[in-house]
């Protein structure tokens, strides 16, 4: 608030020269601004903070922040049920591994997602706010980095706090210090993995249509019913016994892409029939690179989106 | 050669030659125009190139051919540069519903580059020039068309710029409103010293607040000059008379007798419209005399005055003095029609005031 608008209250008898300098005061009209202006990368820190914030409804109406808060403490509640029950009934370890913990809540995540991507890029289509940042010094590389870098901090945030409940959890039970370290660093890295992966494919979809009911649906369809696709099939190849091809199926889902990506790297228990991930060393690869391919392709996919809207 | 200023250094917008072209459309059509300090008026119709020309002069956009210059930076080579001198306000609606005015312009400062703590100060005052107070800390949602505009004004003005390029600002605003905006936009250049390309598809309005007016239609540029040579080229008088039996055409008459006195005098257009085609002289104004001129022809006619009142030309006229052989705007230059009445023609919307 500047103190020009209020009209200067001029005490009664005040004299003539101390009337006008408080009209001076008062009185200063537009102001030009002189002070320093920040470069892109200013502005690409401003967009990502912003867009993660809004990403948990912070900064925005008190609605907006039901869902995401909601789904934060349905990801985080049971690490701390777990935590309890292994502290509790004198666990030798926790019952599950750091990175299995994600797969198995994998549909809170996909939620998220669903919920979070649309908001954080068609509004920006939707509402036309996109030539606004285009019409300032920003480039399209430095909107699209920020908004999936937004998306991707968001979704970590998601999925590495339960992690570090565990974590904590694991060392107050006394598991031992180092296996507890080892498992939640992996966790960690397959978690960042699964966030740039869900951001990825999240905000493409989102970014190709302005209406955010139709981005929720495809993002739920893709994540989540590709995976049930996914694991129908591999419960078919597993009654079989066709054990190398459950493994292989793996690739046609988000979900247990990376499931099967984190197996072979990082020596995770894979959350399908028999546990069976990918078959070998070879498969391994394919799977890692997959994934990383997938990644760099949404990024890809997002500049492309981006070259047509430029200010119309 | 693209001047990046003139000699005495002060043009704000240059083109030279400026050409868009699509696979099916030709946008912009050698446009050179030479826009200096002030409020510069941008007139054309819908799809006459007026939003091409503002994308190619943020540098978002490469011209086809020929070459443009913004506050002396090309626009081909130093887009960003240009991007932090100026400020956009788009013509569609751009703001979202869902935050206020005040976070919503804040954060559009700090795309601009403007520290937190600045872009909050400059973010007050700027929505304190624009006219909003305490709506300011409301969602957008419930603004009328209004206050919608006057956030779209800020958040262009927000970062200081130079030059600031409005894309029709008074679109949807019933008159009133229309009335308000267009202060505004003066306000921005006479008190806040900022440059000001204004476009409209009304001529009428723009005539009223800009010092410089350019006219385009198709991509071509059709008038490019001060407002002041403008409406005295463009006035002429609509004289009515009655028939008598003496002169049962009493319309011909008059025109033979203006005509011999050295009066320009036309007939009413064509696509005028309505029963008084044929009857109604258009003559060209030659300052306060030719008042005197017509009322003593139709007093020694012996007619009845029906009517004597001004008009402007459509911009038809005002192209075909220019270059008459191009027909290319003559199908469409009834929507750029500039008589007084434009100025009560209420687009959608007006003004819903917000509960």
């Amino acid at each position: 608030m500047q103190p020009d608008t209020v009209p200067a209250p001029v005490p009664a008898p005040a004299s003539p020269e101390a009337q006008r300098s408080a009209d001076v005061i008062h009185n200063i009209g537009y102001r030009h601004y002189d002070g320093p202006r920040l470069g892109r990368g200013y502005a690409r820190v401003s967009l990502f903070s912003q867009s993660l914030r809004g990403a948990y409804g912070l900064g925005r109406s008190a609605k907006s922040k039901v869902l995401p808060m909601l789904l934060f403490a349905a990801m985080c509640a049971p690490a701390l049920i777990i935590v309890a029950v292994a502290i509790g009934t004198k666990m030798t370890k926790l019952p599950m591994q750091y990175m299995q913990y994600t797969i198995f809540l994998q549909m809170v995540i996909a939620l998220f997602v669903a919920a979070q991507a649309p908001q954080s890029v068609s509004r920006d289509l939707r509402f036309k706010t996109t030539p606004l940042y285009f019409s300032r010094p920003i480039e399209r590389i430095d909107y699209v980095a920020a908004k999936f870098a937004a998306m991707t901090a968001a979704l970590f945030i998601l999925t590495a706090v339960p992690l570090v409940i565990l974590y904590v959890g694991g060392l107050l039970a006394k598991f031992g210090f180092a296996s507890q370290t080892a498992g939640f660093g992996k966790g960690i890295v397959a978690a960042l993995l699964l966030s740039l992966l869900l951001a990825g494919i999240g905000m493409v979809i989102a970014a190709i249509t302005p209406r955010r009911g139709f981005g929720v649906a495809a993002i739920i369809a893709v994540i989540a019913i590709s995976y049930g696709a996914v694991s129908a099939v591999q419960g078919v190849a597993y009654s079989q016994g066709n054990f190398d091809a459950e493994g292989w199926f793996g690739l046609f889902s988000p979900i247990s892409l990376l499931d099967g990506a984190q197996s072979w790297w990082l020596g995770a228990t894979v959350s399908n029939p028999g546990n069976y991930g990918p078959p070998n060393a070879f498969a391994g690869i394919v799977y890692l690179l997959v994934l990383l391919a997938v990644i760099a392709g949404c990024f890809g996919l997002l500049m492309r989106r981006y070259r047509k809207v430029g200010l119309s | 050669m693209v001047r990046a200023t003139t000699v005495d250094n002060v043009t704000v917008i240059v083109t030279e030659s400026l050409s868009k072209r699509y696979p099916r459309v030709t946008a912009l059509d050698r446009l050179s125009v030479d826009i200096t300090p002030g409020v510069t008026g941008l007139v054309g119709a819908n799809g006459a190139g007026k939003s091409t020309l503002i994308k190619i002069l943020l540098g978002l956009s490469p011209a086809t051919e020929g070459r443009a210059a913004v506050l002396g930076l090309d626009v081909a080579t130093e887009g960003a540069a240009i991007r932090s001198l100026v400020g956009y306000m788009p013509e569609h609606d751009c703001l979202p519903p869902d935050v206020s005015a005040t976070e919503f312009v804040v954060h559009m400062a700090r795309m601009s580059g403007l520290p937190p703590a600045a872009a909050r100060e400059r973010t007050a005052d700027t929505l304190r020039h624009v006219g909003l107070y305490e709506e300011r800390y409301r969602a957008m949602g419930g603004y009328s068309t209004g206050m919608k505009q006057r956030v779209k004004l800020a958040q262009a003005l927000v970062h200081d710029p130079k030059l600031v390029l409005l894309d029709e600002p008074t679109n949807g605003l019933d008159p009133a409103g229309r009335d308000e905006m267009l202060g505004l936009i003066r306000r921005v250049h006479s008190d806040f010293g900022i440059s000001v390309l204004v476009t409209s598809h009304l001529l009428g309005e723009l005539e009223r607040i800009s010092d410089h007016v350019v006219v385009i239609d198709g991509g071509k540029l059709l008038r490019s000059s001060s407002t002041s040579d403008f409406t005295q080229a463009t006035a002429s008088l609509a004289v009515e008379v009655t028939d008598t039996d003496r002169h049962p055409h009493g319309t011909d008459a008059l025109r033979v007798a203006l005509t011999a006195l050295g009066v320009s005098v036309q007939g009413e257009g064509p696509g005028s419209g309505g029963a008084n085609i044929g009857h109604i002289l258009l003559v060209e104004m030659d300052g306060e005399a030719t008042y005197d001129l017509i009322r003593d022809a139709v007093a020694e006619l012996g007619l009845g005055l029906v009517r004597m009142e001004q008009r402007r030309h459509r911009i038809a006229e005002v192209f075909s003095t220019d270059d008459a052989t191009d027909d290319a705007t003559d199908d469409d230059s009834d929507v750029l029609e500039t008589a007084g009445a434009t100025g009560s023609r209420p687009k959608k919307g007006g003004s819903r005031d917000a509960a």
